[in-house]
């Protein structure tokens, strides 16, 4: 507008305003950039106001229509196995791979194609430039240096009517050497999801249940996994004698390792990944009266999955099954007397403009913009550390979609396996 | 002609024998082709049951029409369809095998080196080859038709193997090897009841009377795997043979009764036509010549009877059948120490309405066997990840059975056959082949005995490869892998859901050492039926491996319409100002200006004033020359008074 009114004033004057406004603020520089600074603080104060709550097309993807198909039978198998799986904890240690051959076995008996998958511990440093190189030769230099091993235990479940090029991957991550109460009802819920699924024949896609074994970090075991399913190394000539030597705990397993007739060190798989899922059973929290279920999904260099999957997820959780969702947020921020101070601020603030224009309605209680602001700042704080938050980091280095849930319970109950069934379907 | 060249526990006295058997049928087959014994249209329906290891159920229509040479018959036809024999004459086919396939042949449980599987197990989707009777410049031409015309008998997407992107030539790479071949596949083609109706109409009784009555919609495609195929030879000789056959793998509902225990566990589920179908067979098509039902107990089973005493009586100690078979034939084995197979056959013709044919199994014990797999396992899976290239990998696993089929495995080399069609946006590059045997890299000239690849050409054709590989016998794992560069596809020629990915047919691997092949003894070859002389015929082992699902790079689909608003947007905003630059005329606004510029006032200062009528005098004595810095400042002043007063009165008119 003023722009307009020199030109009509005097034209001459335009070219001379452009130069004028850019000497000017080359010579308040700093005034302007102390401004623009203060400016981008508070938009990101503003920023959980402002925020629109998200949402999924029902037309694309039809999660309201999901239903629970989850049965006490499933329930009572999950719950089978975390007594199977506790009490070979309390028998004592042998030799190490109990709980894998447990495992196996179940999924062999639920009709899965299963296999051992062992694997050599990396180091646990993440290399966030590792994602640009394509160096696989790295990759066996790396694994001969190093000699703790693990054995993941693998189910696949071939859908019936599929035509298996695409798979759909569960990870239940477990300390095998020492099997805590969650550990093992996360391994039950992933059986029960499992062997529920085996059942089922409305299948598309193949499915993966990934049991692993997460002694040496629940990043590496999932990484070795991937790695072997995507670049294998054919040449294993020095690999299989480093092997061998290292092998004492796992002697005992060669002598076993055919189970009904078939050989289960055999590395199977099933198409390309179209998204994974990490389940987790997480410690008990007393302070919520509802089950809580938290979402990671940031992944290494900040890399974030399709935001349908945590959608979905959310809308599920939230609407189906009465939980209560948390996304990674940090748990000392939501308590900072500084952000609620900020947030009664904005609450008064949001008041008077409610009662300005009852259409103007940003404001919001101080307490869900303290949540919303730790949430924030936990997602900018992962994103900018490139660390991936879960063994869910490891797919997105293969451009699959991946994501973790960890459920917390007071106690463990039923609608917590119903849940997952749903987030299933809805994927 | 020797018919196990690897099998070495055959004595010669039996191979002799074999040998003049396997010589005197085929002969006996071809007199009676010659002979033109069988001058008019014929037409066999049959069905095959067979349990599978993993509680499941093999179904098996054979369905089998014939036509003599069309010299002696005319135009008209009794039995044949008529949209074949069309297609036949206008193509010159020799023979065309066209598959339609959903779900995935099981060959670790379902088998891969008996005949029943061997033929029968296709690749998901569509899988179509066809031998012409052309010289070679017209057989794209009759191809390009025949897809047209076979999609419109089956209202199927065949029609999309038109383009040459879609089809290749092998000359050895296959079973049938012949110059004037065509395969293609098309992996992604879904497969239901609109196909099967087509495929029913071929047949002179429809789905209305004899075997293919019990046709179940539901049931056939509540199947774990369903191929509906159709099978063409044609020669001067003998006429046209159309065989068209159904493949089912059903599972059949379990009804448990109490607790499952351990010993329910392994029994087979009891099952009879009746509760597959939810049809009984009422009789036999009045057209057929023939109409018989099977049940085959396979090698495995057959062991494990032998072993309880059983026999090959039909009601024993470990199953019942329901209805007594018409007849028990034994497969004649060559092989020493190894049961044979069992076929009970139930004739249709003495069944009717009345008195409908419901054959069924019971079983009494539990019984655990394993199904005759191939000797050699293969796998193809995809490698590496990104956007931009990748590699494909075959691996071959020897399976439990190879043994069975090498006779001392420790000299001998076995010959694999690789056949491999990769769409054009797929950029194979042959030269980084890699071949790895027991996990030491090997030389490709040492393992490759034959090889030639036609590179695929941008939208114009796929790249093929024919490979033939010779490795020891008593390798544990061979891989092979070879790099791809992933293209780049114009806008429109993404299908639907491209971000999906997009398909690389099956490979279709071939062991030419080994073949499959059943033989009976019983009774005179002649009087086999169709079925059987399918069965007895030997042919090479062949597997298919998965499809592949490639991810590419697709573009945001919406991009095209932002090009167009942001191109638009541009080019208003140029012609805006070209005109502005030519119409206008500078020097002569300016004298305007000057000349006017003592009267002249702003044209927002006088709209508001306009508004304000009542400031309208004051401000015009006031303005002058210097209407630009003062009245501006003032008339902001008076803005913020009068949008405070408005907040404040909207405030308070609010309490109220």
């Amino acid at each position: 507008m003023p722009a307009e009114k020199d030109e009509a004033k005097e034209p001459r004057a335009r070219p001379r305003l452009i130069i004028f406004m850019a000497s000017f603020l080359v010579s308040h520089s700093t005034l302007f950039s102390v401004v623009c600074c203060i400016a981008g603080l508070i938009a990101l104060l503003l920023l959980p106001i402002l925020a629109k709550s998200t949402y999924i097309s029902e037309n694309a993807l039809m999660p309201g229509s999901a239903n629970p198909v989850f049965s006490g039978q499933d329930v009572s198998e999950a719950s089978r196995l975390v007594k199977d799986i506790t009490e070979t904890q309390k028998m004592g240690k042998t030799t190490g791979i109990e709980i894998q051959r447990l495992i196996i076995q179940r999924m062999a008996d639920v009709g899965a194609e299963v296999y051992y998958h062992k694997f050599q511990s990396q180091s646990n440093q993440f290399h966030p430039f590792r994602f640009f190189s394509c160096d696989s030769n790295s990759a066996v230099t790396e694994s001969n240096s190093n000699t703790s091993n693990g054995l993941n235990t693998v189910g696949i479940i071939r859908a019936p009517r599929g035509d298996g090029k695409e798979a759909i991957v569960l990870v239940t991550p477990y300390n095998s050497e020492y099997v805590k109460l969650n550990d093992a009802l996360s391994l039950g819920l992933g059986f029960s999801i499992f062997s529920h699924l085996s059942r089922v024949s409305w299948l598309a896609k193949d499915i993966l249940w990934l049991a692993a074994d997460s002694r040496y970090g629940e990043y590496s075991s999932v990484s070795a996994w991937l790695k072997d399913y995507h670049n294998p190394v054919f040449f294993s000539s020095e690999n299989v004698d480093a092997n061998v030597t290292h092998d004492k705990d796992f002697l005992n397993m060669e002598n076993k390792n055919m189970l009904n007739g078939r050989n289960v060190d055999v590395f199977k798989r099933a198409g390309t990944m179209a998204a994974a899922m990490v389940f987790k059973v997480g410690e008990a929290m007393e302070r919520d009266p509802r089950d809580i279920l938290t979402i990671y999904a940031e992944a290494s260099n900040g890399q974030m999955p399709n935001l349908d999957l945590i959608n979905v997820v959310h809308y599920l959780a939230v609407h189906r099954q009465g939980f209560r969702v948390n996304i990674g947020k940090l748990a000392s921020l939501v308590n900072s007397a500084w952000l609620n101070l900020v947030g009664q601020i904005l609450e008064w603030l949001g008041n008077l403009a409610k009662n300005l224009n009852p259409k103007w309605n940003f404001g919001i209680s101080s307490a869900d913009y303290a949540e919303g602001a730790a949430t924030v700042a936990s997602s900018m704080y992962h994103q900018a550390l490139g660390v991936p938050t879960g063994s869910h980091g490891a797919f997105r280095d293969y451009q699959v979609d991946a994501i973790t849930f960890s459920f917390s319970s007071r106690f463990y109950l039923n609608n917590e396996n119903m849940q997952s069934s749903f987030i299933l379907r809805g994927g | 002609m020797a018919p196990t060249r690897a099998r070495a526990t055959i004595h010669t006295s039996f191979l002799l024998l074999l040998l003049v058997i396997f010589l005197s049928c085929d002969l006996l087959d071809r007199i009676i082709a010659s002979s033109g014994e069988a001058s008019e249209e014929e037409f066999t329906e049959e069905l095959l049951l067979k349990p599978l290891p993993d509680k499941k159920i093999l179904a098996h229509f054979h369905f089998q029409s014939t036509v003599p040479p069309s010299d002696s018959i005319g135009h008209h036809h009794h039995l044949f369809p008529k949209a074949i024999a069309q297609l036949v004459k206008k193509f010159h086919i020799r023979e065309l095998e066209l598959s339609f396939t959903q779900g995935r042949w099981n060959y670790e449980s379902w088998g891969g080196s008996d005949p029943m599987s061997n033929i029968n197990a296709k690749p998901p989707g569509v899988e179509m080859w066809a031998v012409f009777d052309l010289p070679v410049n017209d057989i794209n031409e009759s191809w390009k038709g025949l897809t047209h015309a076979l999609s419109g008998i089956f209202c199927s997407s065949v029609n999309f193997l038109e383009s040459s992107t879609a089809y290749s030539a092998p000359h050895w790479g296959l079973r049938t090897n012949s110059s004037s071949m065509r395969y293609g596949a098309l992996p992604r083609e879904a497969v239901c009841t609109e196909n099967l109706t087509p495929w029913l109409k071929l047949l002179p009784c429809r789905d209305k009377a004899g075997l293919a009555s019990l046709l179940d919609r539901p049931s056939i495609y509540k199947s774990y795997y369903h191929s509906q195929r159709l099978q063409l030879f044609s020669s001067d000789a003998s006429g046209i043979i159309l065989d068209q056959t159904l493949t089912v793998v059903l599972q059949p509902n379990v009804q448990r009764n109490g607790m499952p225990n351990s010993y329910d566990r392994f029994l087979q589920p009891n099952w009879s036509i009746m509760s597959m179908f939810k049809k009984k067979v009422t009789g036999q098509c009045a057209l057929a010549k023939a109409s018989s039902i099977f049940i085959e107990l396979e090698d495995g089973l057959a062991t494990e009877l032998e072993k309880l005493g059983a026999g090959e009586s039909w009601n024993n100690l470990a199953f019942d059948l329901s209805v007594a078979p018409d007849r028990v034939i034994k497969e004649h084995n060559s092989m020493e120490g190894k049961s044979s197979s069992i076929l009970y056959e139930f004739k249709v013709v003495k069944y009717s309405k009345y008195e409908p044919l419901d054959v069924g199994i019971k079983w009494k014990l539990p019984l655990v066997w394993s199904c005759p797999e191939a000797p050699f396992h293969a796998r193809r899976f995809l490698m590496g990840s990104g956007n931009e290239r990748g590699s494909i990998a075959f691996s071959l696993q020897p399976t439990q059975s190879r043994d069975q089929f090498l006779s001392d495995s420790h000299k001998c080399t076995v010959r694999a056959v690789i056949f491999q069609v990769v769409p054009w946006y797929v950029k194979v590059y042959y030269h980084t082949l890699q071949i790895f045997i027991d996990g030491r890299s090997v030389p490709v000239v040492d393992v490759v005995e034959k090889i030639s690849v036609s590179p695929s050409e941008d939208k114009v054709s796929p790249g093929s490869l024919q490979m033939m590989l010779r490795f020891p016998c008593d390798m544990n794992s061979t891989a092979l892998a070879m790099d791809f560069d992933k293209g780049f596809l114009h806008i429109d020629e993404y299908p639907p859901d491209a971000n999906q990915g997009f398909d690389i047919p099956s490979a279709v691997v071939s062991f030419p050492d080994f073949y499959s092949s059943r033989s009976y003894l019983e009774g005179n070859c002649l009087k086999h039926p169709p079925l059987l002389l399918k069965l007895q015929k030997r042919t090479v082992l062949q597997s298919y491996t998965e499809v592949l699902l490639v991810p590419l790079t697709t573009p945001d689909f919406s991009m095209p319409y932002n090009v167009i608003t942001f191109t638009c947007t541009v080019l208003a905003l140029y012609f805006g100002s070209l005109l502005n630059a030519l119409r206008r005329r500078i020097g002569e606004e300016e004298r305007l200006l000057k000349s006017k510029d003592s009267k002249q006032v702003g044209l927002i200062p006088r709209l508001l004033s306009k508004l304000k009528g009542r400031t309208l005098e004051s401000h015009q004595s006031s303005s002058g020359s210097t209407a630009s810095s003062k009245p501006g400042a003032k008339w902001l002043f008076k803005v913020i008074f009068v949008a405070i007063f408005a907040v404040l009165w909207h405030y308070y008119s609010n309490i109220d």
